[in-house]
């Protein structure tokens, strides 16, 4: 296969063998992105030089007799909306196109700590919001098993650029389904830890309650051994769980007899296409197969996911995104004579229209007379959803549903109807809700020629679960299509 | 039922320092108004004595001791900014 | 007609407290120096900083809380504050809205006469903002075409001291913020300085007529940044609004600023009391679970306080009340006043000195009694020499300067000088003998009757010998000599 395609843990078998340096790793990644990139867009910023000369000292370290590290000299893509220092973090919007942190994320100081070379800034869209990647001030990110569709959303460029051999692999974050979703079109594995396993220091934040990290990777192995990295303690995010990592590679094993599996018939229903169901349905088989029970169960206050999260989310957002300003950083309309025209102006022109969506309507429901019946009233009916997964949990070792009711629909498809797009993430968004862990596996082509994607959801902390019956069920599907990019 | 109306788009836009054209104000009115009336079959959920929940974790006291660390630079703090005087960032006359 | 009317003041105070660093990040509190030095992605409110909470700054405010006799909420947590202001990095401040530290204490006012107490609706903690420099001649924001903003202040710990609308003065208000402001400097967690901004406060206030009940519409005064304005600004805001009712008209609930130059009140834009704030609670932080050892803890480091120091001096060292206030309101002196009740048995004396000429020095060099040079052990020995005659007062108040100045030992500055009071007789003798003859006249006189005449012969004797001859011997000596 060619390099490009690889795995982390192929690549670094290579590498031990001294079969590979790591400076040819990066030169057949940009020697990809050169050759897909135009059809694609899946970046914001290469970082082709510095990568090229990381690459060059990683191969000294290595042949100085260093221990050959998980993801040590991986080209890693990382979304625009965390923070690199001293590297443009555009969160793909206008109002921060020149803005330079100041310093870095703790995900990133991790990574740089393993001797990881970072390919660049991946393409998502604006502020995270958008579950097709339509929403980039700088372009649409295309699907790479069919341009002229969508690659999901909000991680679109991360997930495009692992599944077109862009990257080896990618970081994403993840709202309501911005990794899962997007790796769920692409055909790529996408993980969503439980809330405050890695660290949101360094994450520009969309909806603070929601928001977490995650890995995009080509299989579950790899996404294993990228959590051993990202997660862990971070005394700079107040959110962030003290408790020991344990070693996420250790439950990869194709063992899932007795495991008790349910799925959620509200993920089941209607507006799920008839490939995306039987997907599932084949996989309920092989589950099934291998020994494991699988029972459907309902949880009926999922009925109002979209949404709780539709309030909570814009009413997070309209607040975090306070600070885009003018003032400190970011783009600012220089012609304003007054403050409050400089303010106005600034956001006018620097936000688009899907984030100004947002703010309106999360500063509507926040605002006096209506805090009640919106914000606080979704709070209360967010513990109902999450009193639903605890009980299913009583019961069940892990949950599976699609992971998105279709697969990659057609670019400009859904654009003018925001209420249309925001069902794309009705699968994904609970789990949010909750703070749970859940990962999204390749199950299958549609047609042939679309990827769609499976959604394993486990228990708070219960990452074990998800990563033993995803890695069983990536066995058993044994999905090894790639692109014909 | 209309639950946005272009007064509510105007005053919540001036909370969010958003402005609007005149045409644009009338179909942001329209989208918000079907999302919000989407969302707000929360209201039909039954929440009697039922919490608020802010925090997912059942995490508490996270402090900080009071120990100094290292600031950034006067250069790294202004560095971004769209324009500065005197070590500081400056912005249009307070209206 | 004016006695018809009372006043009705809430005060909301902002005291800066003075930790290590800020709030919620690991920068150091500025005080004045180059702008925007202490910052970070936190406090300049960068995409992706996230606040951690300093627990110093809990601890700081739970013990205000409890010196203003409020209740601790077991479980708090922090709020957003959604409002635009180039001063707030994030545009929104972090702040306690409905869970807030400590609330339902109280503090009372000695007002002489009587004892007005105060109740305190709540205590709690937020962060400050940065610091707006208005450029243009005047310095005033609306003259001004730009401002510049500098967040060395950005994340200062603030704790927000909010009474009921108790208050019946402008007196009161004072007299409320002094003795606030005492004991907060007595906690040692804020330097309460009104000049640099650390103490701050706004009131609210409207007017009844006396006897009612019920509480008419009220104004929010802001800008009362001195006891001095706090007390003027609220006179004229009472004789304002009787004014208004007086004419007919209704006072209208609106935010004014208090312009120290004219002594008035004027009315702020309209605008800005439009305000919704939007709070909700703040997702980056978790709550404060308050234990009962930790209260404990806090309330083991909460000193005597002022008034409770006051009746003990009055009844341990038999101060008078104003002096034993004097001394009990702060801490440096009380302390110091103390430290030298070990040394000294007067504590009368000891009063009397630190209370006249050591203050009038301190507040000459515009120091603390804590930076002082003068020992408590060093002043007592003075004194001590005092009593036992070998130098007199007026010598004292020298000697005493050189000990302020130099820090040096009373015994050796009287030794280097030489201005141990003379007593030997003998020696007055001669002097007082040259005297007399050198000056028949005022000796005529006084053996006329013209008692005035003896305090010119003793003068000439002091001065004679530098005003080190013992006053009381003089005197005798002469009256012996002349009669």
């Amino acid at each position: 296969m060619e390099i490009h395609y690889l795995t982390a843990h192929q690549l670094k078998d290579r590498l031990e063998k001294g079969q590979i340096s790591c400076t040819e790793i990066v030169k057949s990644i940009y020697l990809r992105i050169e050759e897909v990139e135009d059809r694609l867009n899946s970046y914001i910023r290469l970082e082709k030089e510095s990568a090229l000369s990381r690459a060059g000292e990683v191969d000294k370290l290595i042949s100085a007799g260093s221990d050959i590290e998980d993801f040590m000299g991986m080209p890693v893509a990382v979304k625009d909306n965390i923070c690199t220092k001293n590297i443009t973090t555009t969160c793909a919007s206008r109002i921060l196109e020149n803005y330079i942190p100041i310093y870095n994320a703790t995900v990133i100081d991790r990574l740089e700590s393993r001797n990881y070379i970072l390919a660049g800034k991946a393409n998502m869209d604006e502020f995270a919001m958008g579950s097709s990647n339509e929403n980039s001030y700088f372009g649409t990110v295309k699907n790479p098993w069919d341009t002229d569709r969508v690659p999901g959303g909000s991680s679109g460029g991360p997930a495009a650029c692992v599944a077109a051999g862009e990257a080896v692999c990618s970081l994403g974050s993840d709202t309501g389904g911005s990794i899962r979703q997007p790796a769920s079109l692409c055909g790529v594995v996408g993980f969503k830890p439980t809330y405050g396993m890695v660290s949101r220091y360094g994450l520009v934040a969309f909806a603070s309650s929601l928001d977490q990290i995650g890995p995009i990777t080509r299989d579950v192995e790899d996404c294993a051994a990228m959590l051993n990295i990202i997660c862990g303690h971070d005394r700079k995010d107040s959110t962030s769980i003290n408790m020991e990592v344990p070693d996420y590679k250790s439950f990869l094993k194709a063992d899932i007899k007795d495991m008790r599996i349910g799925v959620p018939k509200e993920l089941m229903v209607e507006g799920i296409d008839r490939e995306v169901k039987e997907a599932v349905y084949r996989t309920i088989k092989l589950v099934e197969d291998m020994g494991g029970i699988v029972e459907e169960i309902s949880l009926p206050n999922l009925e109002y996911a979209l949404s709780v999260y539709y309030i909570i989310a814009p009413s997070e957002a309209s607040s975090n995104l306070s600070r885009f300003d003018g003032v400190r950083y970011g783009y600012r309309n220089v012609e304003a004579e007054s403050l409050r025209e400089m303010y106005r102006r600034s956001r006018a022109e620097g936000f688009g229209d899907e984030v100004k969506r947002r703010i309106m309507i999360g500063a509507y429901c926040l605002s006096a007379g209506y805090y009640d019946a919106y914000y606080e009233k979704a709070q209360r009916v967010r513990t109902l959803i999450i009193n639903d997964f605890k009980k299913a949990f009583k019961k069940f070792d892990v949950l599976i549903s699609p992971t998105s009711p279709t697969t990659a629909f057609k670019i400009g498809e859904k654009i003018e109807d925001p209420l249309t797009m925001y069902l794309s993430d009705i699968c994904t968004i609970p789990v949010n809700l909750a703070g749970l862990p859940a990962i999204s596996i390749p199950a299958g082509l549609s047609g042939g020629k679309l990827p769609i994607g499976l959604q394993i959801i486990g228990n708070v902390l219960r990452e074990d679960n998800v990563l033993k019956v995803a890695y069983s069920l990536e066995k058993a599907i044994g999905f090894t299509c790639r692109p014909g990019l | 039922m209309e639950r946005i109306s272009k007064d509510d788009v105007k005053r919540v836009a001036e909370l969010a320092e958003l402005e609007f054209g005149e045409k644009d104000i009338e179909k942001i009115a329209s989208q918000l108004d079907r999302i919000l009336d989407h969302v707000a079959n929360v209201g039909s959920a039954n929440t009697e004595g039922i919490p608020p929940t802010s925090h997912i974790l059942d995490i508490k006291n996270v402090f900080r001791e009071d120990m100094a660390e290292e600031s950034v630079t006067q250069e790294s703090a202004l560095k971004n900014a769209p324009d500065e005087a005197n070590d500081g960032f400056k912005v249009p006359k307070i209206d | 007609m004016k006695n018809e009317y009372e006043p009705v003041i809430g005060l909301e105070t902002h005291v800066e407290l003075y930790t290590n660093t800020k709030m919620f990040c690991g920068c150091r509190l500025s005080f004045g120096e180059e702008k925007n030095i202490y910052t970070c992605p936190v406090c300049l409110g960068h995409p992706g900083s996230l606040p951690v909470i300093n627990k110093k700054a809990i601890e700081y405010a739970a013990k205000i809380a409890l010196a203003l006799n409020c209740k601790i909420k077991r479980y708090t947590i922090f709020h957003r504050k959604n409002y635009f202001y180039p001063d707030m990095p994030k545009n929104y401040q972090i702040s306690q809205y409905n869970l807030p530290l400590g609330v339902g204490g109280y503090l009372d006012v000695d007002m002489g006469a009587y004892i007005r107490r105060v109740r305190i609706t709540r205590v709690h903690m937020e962060e400050d903002t940065g610091k707006l420099l208005h450029k243009g001649t005047t310095g005033r924001i609306s003259e001004s075409e730009a401002s510049i903003v500098d967040f060395n202040r950005a994340g200062t710990p603030l704790i927000e001291v909010v009474t009921e609308p108790d208050i019946r003065s402008p007196g009161e208000a004072k007299e409320y913020m002094i003795i606030l402001r005492n004991l907060i400097l007595f906690l040692d967690v804020s330097n309460c300085s009104m000049e640099e901004g650390s103490l701050r406060c706004d009131a609210n206030v409207s007017v009844r007529k006396t006897g009612e009940d019920k509480i008419g519409t009220k104004t929010e005064i802001k800008n009362l940044n001195s006891f001095k304005f706090l007390q003027k600004g609220l006179e004229y805001e009472f004789k304002r609004q009787i004014k208004v009712l007086e004419a007919g008209g209704e006072v209208i609930q609106q935010t004014r600023h208090y312009d120290s130059k004219t002594g008035t009140t004027k009315v702020l834009r309209s605008k800005e009391e439009a305000h919704d704030y939007r709070y909700f609670p703040e997702p980056d932080l978790v709550p404060i679970y308050i234990e009962d050892k930790m209260i404990e803890d806090i309330r083991k480091t909460i000193p005597e306080l002022p008034s409770v120091k006051a009746k003990r001096f009055e009844k341990q060292y038999g101060l008078l009340k104003h002096d034993s206030s004097f001394l009990a309101n702060n801490r440096d002196l009380a302390d110091y006043f103390e430290q030298c009740c070990r040394y000294y048995n007067n504590a009368k004396n000891i009063a009397k000195w630190i209370m006249s000429n050591f203050s009038a020095l301190l507040n000459k060099e515009k120091m603390t009694i804590k930076d002082s040079r003068v020992t408590p052990e060093n002043l007592c020995k003075m004194m001590e020499i005092i009593d036992k005659g070998k130098i007199s007062s007026k010598i004292a108040k020298l000697v005493f300067e050189e000990m302020f100045s130099t820090g040096k030992n009373p015994q050796k500055i009287i030794e280097d000088r030489g201005l141990e009071q003379i007593s030997d007789e003998g020696l007055l003798e001669v002097i007082i003998e040259d005297v007399i003859k050198d000056n028949p006249g005022p000796v005529e006189q006084f053996k006329e009757g013209k008692d005035k005449a003896i305090g010119f012969l003793i003068g000439r004797v002091m001065a004679k010998t530098k005003g080190k001859a013992n006053p009381g011997m003089v005197n005798e000596i002469i009256i012996k000599k002349l009669s």
